[in-house]
């Protein structure tokens, strides 16, 4: 047995590990960033959160590791705060002598200001090492509260940030009710809750995480009823622009439901996916634009649209069948960027519009009814999410579902038994083009337009991340992620700033902890855990040849 | 094996084989054309292979870390291209401080050397912190799962980089004396051009003896042959593949410092189209093999910089340098259908 270091260099080690997260926070600008938006007006801002934040949960993951009498574990959480503190203090410092701002842009007076509180330099960076070991101790207690209290502890924290940040939004619909509409003034301040509400807040989902109610089957019925109500009602509560939002999330949402048939189902990473999504797009804009003598409805246009996609899709398909799973990543790519450099070309600008993309698309049209604005387009595009849902928890179960499964898990034990791996992988890339073709007509629909800088690379990525964090394979993931990955970087401005940053972030952390995603889907779940429970089972005699940690 | 052609060629075979005739047709027709056209002088292509050759090297630099890992690991580094970006993002920082303080003119080759020794190592680093970050804990999970970590950190990299120094376009100081062109048996050369094609072929050479010829070298092809085994005969498998990182991330950074010194600015998302190039050439070449990587680089470089204009100008396709990326993607389709395994290569296909 190895001796295992002393808590307290453990402790001094994450201390200095949260530091430096914190520190890269502050200096991505995020803290400066989300200054100006109170959590709980006058009294906590999501930036002072953003940087407070690792050092809470080292000093919580510390004290739940070393499982500690309460006084060490207390103690232990306070060296952890003083030492991440200890790095910024030394930044702080390094700040006063140096000018930091001329390599890095965010290292500003009023960072260092909102560091030490607005104090002097020395009182003010004594307050933020206090402050830090405070935090981090905090952090500690979390884990010396009972677990049942703790889980609600935790989700109350959650949703009063929650809150507090989507607070535009929860009062904007609040407005629209009556009875609530007076309620607004008192849980609301001009930027974010305030202290009345927070607490209200706080107590409210702190008392609904604890009591865990369990309801008769009729009344989780009425609530989906009424769930799906709101739904329908959403663009008149919300109004135009949230309107706006709701439909670039549903066209997400669309369109993850799409790759997550070829990801999630049959394993094919495809990074080009923006491909399909520009060529429906684009051909909804050929077929109906005047612009180019196009004089098809939306209607007439999209099976031809759509055809159009499935057939890219096999010809992307063919050239990669028989690649392994990184080279397919690469060449979709690949892929997705010829797509991008045709349209944005000057060769094929008398087809497609070049760099001025095209304008006047044509929207669907049923009866008298026009679907053009944001608030109309939003119940085509809830129609063709729930059309894609079908479809695709059809297939899921299907025979092609589980041959695209039996790929996925081991391909060479698939063909043994018979499996043509040809036309099923390119059935997943056609059925995959297919769902990002008909996004990409809505969303030519709801602009009108389609440009070429629309169809960049980061759209893969979007979509990619939602499936993967909501949990791939997993259709409730699709919607779960396409809310939080979109809807939220959408609501909060700011975000938009930090997207890719946090995304690349939470994919790495993901695939670290939790790689069957948030809502697992059952199948992948097992897959993932093979190897633990096969370790379980038996131990395994090589295990230290491969020089895995 | 007992089966005639005719049973083992398949429909999709038939549409594979179609799609490459075309691109073929397509190349030697436009090729003809353009030259029958005469619109280009000879001057020109010279330029525009040159040119060719300096892009090439740089790819053939950065296409170093793709092979080099994945000699060893069975995996695409995809996080390559911010290792590749962070080279010259640091070197900007040291250029810019160095020229204004007049130390840079006034011992350019110190100067020099300090940029690239640094940013070589800054590079290393980065990509170092990758594998322990992001691929070490997953070496034995499902192929999907380090993958899609390599793009999460990617991501995370390059985000990180522009919240760190800012969104804008860093322009790299002229050095005075890399300034102007030489004239070598009537032909013009850039300076630049010089020290880029050069400085490549000698790291080349330095990269081809440490793998070949030293002795960490010889351990990281006996890891790339059989893991286990080379752990049996006694070598720290983790610490040759932190080397084959550091040593793919140095090459990169000095393959950034190269490209700056041709494309002068430097930004966050700069690494992203060199990086899938350098891919490109790695697959072309024959991926996991040095000498590979180096001729299928010099090979994308040439059809990179002379393709357009050879072979689109003469069907017509006006401003065909516009389409130079997509040549480049072209072509690595084109291998994968027709030889995965690259020039040099051995196959590739199917293994898990």
């Amino acid at each position: 047995m190895q001796k295992l270091p002393s808590i307290w260099i453990t402790a001094i080690r994450n201390g200095l590990l949260a530091g430096t997260v914190s520190l890269l926070i502050c200096l991505f600008g995020m803290v400066m960033q989300f200054e100006q938006r109170y959590i709980i007006s006058g009294v906590v801002t999501m930036g002072q959160i953003l940087y407070m934040a690792p050092v809470f949960f080292l000093g919580y993951m510390l004290a739940r590791r070393l499982n500690l009498a309460p006084l060490k574990a207390l103690a232990v959480g306070a060296v952890t705060g003083f030492f991440s503190g200890i790095i910024l203090a030394a930044f702080i410092g390094l700040g006063q002598l140096l000018n930091l701002r001329s390599v890095l842009v965010q290292a500003s007076p009023e960072l260092y200001a909102l560091l030490t509180f607005n104090l002097d330099l020395i009182p003010g960076v004594l307050a933020m090492l206090g402050f830090l070991a405070l935090i981090g101790a905090l952090g500690a207690a979390l884990f010396l509260v009972p677990p049942h209290i703790r889980g609600a502890l935790i989700g109350a924290l959650i949703w009063t940030v929650m809150a507090g940040l989507l607070r535009d939004l929860i009062s904007t619909v609040m407005q629209t009710w009556g009875p609530v509409a007076p309620l607004i003034s008192w849980m609301f301040a001009r930027s974010g809750l305030t202290l009345i509400g927070a607490a209200f807040v706080f107590l409210l989902s702190g008392a609904l995480g604890f009591v865990h109610l369990k309801l008769p089957v009729w009344v989780v019925r009425v609530v989906w009823l009424l769930i799906a109500l709101v739904v329908l009602l959403l663009p008149r509560i919300l109004g135009v622009f949230l309107s706006d939002v709701l439909d670039t999330v549903g066209l997400f949402i669309l369109m993850g439901l799409g790759l997550n048939i070829v990801v999630g189902f049959a394993g094919l990473l495809d990074l080009g996916y923006v491909a399909f999504f520009a060529i429906g797009a684009y051909t909804m804009g050929v077929l109906t634009s005047p612009e180019l003598h196009g004089t098809l409805t939306y209607w007439e246009a999209l099976p031809i649209a759509l055809l159009v996609c499935v057939l890219s899709g096999f010809v992307l398909g063919l050239p990669v069948l028989k690649m392994r799973g990184d080279y397919l990543a690469i060449v979709t790519l690949g892929f997705g960027e010829i797509v991008r450099l045709l349209v944005l070309s000057d060769w094929l600008e008398p087809w497609l519009g070049g760099t001025q993309g095209i304008q006047h698309i044509a929207y669907p049209v049923i009866g008298n009814i026009q679907f053009g604005s944001q608030q109309m387009l939003y119940y085509v595009i809830i129609a063709f999410i729930l059309v894609a849902i079908f479809i695709a928890s059809r297939l899921k179960d299907s025979h092609l579902g589980r041959t695209w499964m039996a790929l996925r898990e081991d391909e060479d034990v698939a063909k043994a038994m018979g499996i043509n791996h040809v036309t099923t992988k390119l059935l997943a890339f056609a059925t995959g083009a297919f769902f990002a073709g008909l996004g990409g007509t809505l969303f030519a629909a709801k602009l009108s337009s389609a440009y070429p800088q629309s169809f960049q690379f980061l759209v893969s990525i979007n979509v990619l991340s939602l499936i993967i964090i909501g949990g791939m394979g997993s259709i409730p993931g699709v919607v779960v992620g396409g809310l939080a990955l979109v809807g939220l970087p959408e609501l909060l401005r700011e975000f938009a700033e930090y997207r890719y940053l946090v995304y690349g972030a939470v994919l790495v952390a993901m695939m670290l902890a939790k790689p069957e995603g948030l809502i697992p889907e059952a199948r992948r779940e097992l897959e993932l855990h093979e190897a633990e429970v096969e370790a379980v089972t038996e131990p395994e005699p090589e295990a230290q040849a491969g020089g895995g940690s | 094996m007992l089966r005639t052609w005719r049973q083992r060629v398949t429909l999709i075979d038939l549409m594979v084989w179609a799609i490459g005739v075309a691109i073929a047709v397509v190349v030697v027709v436009g090729t003809i054309k353009t030259l029958q056209s005469g619109k280009y002088e000879p001057g020109v292509w010279l330029d525009l292979t040159f040119k060719g050759l300096a892009l090439g090297g740089v790819y053939a630099l950065i296409a170093m870390g793709y092979t080099l890992v994945y000699g060893i690991l069975k995996m695409i580094n995809f996080a390559h291209s911010e290792v590749f970006m962070s080279g010259p993002f640091t070197a900007v920082f040291l250029a810019i401080s160095f020229s204004k303080s007049g130390f840079m003119d006034a011992n350019p080759v110190v100067g020099m050397a300090l940029v690239t020794i640094l940013s070589a190592a800054v590079s290393a680093g980065v990509a170092v912190l990758v594998e322990r970050v992001a691929y070490r804990p997953l070496r034995n999970a499902p192929r999907l799962v380090p993958l899609i970590t390599a793009i999460g950190a990617s991501f995370f990299l390059q985000y990180a980089f522009r919240g760190l120094y800012g969104s804008g376009f860093k322009a790299y100081p002229t050095l005075r004396a890399l300034q102007g062109s030489i004239n070598f048996l009537g032909i013009q050369i850039f300076n630049t051009q010089l020290v880029v094609i050069l400085g490549a072929f000698v790291m080349m050479v330095v990269l081809y003896a440490v793998v070949q010829r030293t002795k960490v070298g010889k351990a990281m092809r006996a890891v790339s042959e059989d893991k286990e085994a080379a752990a049996l005969m006694g070598i720290d498998v983790d610490r040759v593949i932190v080397f084959t990182f550091a040593l793919g991330g140095a090459s990169a950074g000095i393959a950034g410092i190269l490209y700056i010194l041709i494309f002068p600015i430097a930004w966050f998302y700069m690494g992203f189209i060199p990086a899938l190039k350098a891919f490109t050439a790695a697959v072309l070449g024959g991926i996991g093999n040095v000498a590979g990587a180096f001729l299928g680089a010099m090979v994308l470089g040439l059809l990179e910089s002379v393709g357009p204009n050879l072979f689109l100008d003469g069907l017509g396709v006006p401003t065909p340098s516009q389409l130079k990326d997509a040549i480049a993607f072209v072509i690595l389709v084109f291998i994968l259908i027709f030889r995965p395994s690259g020039i040099l290569g051995e196959a590739v296909t199917d293994k898990a």
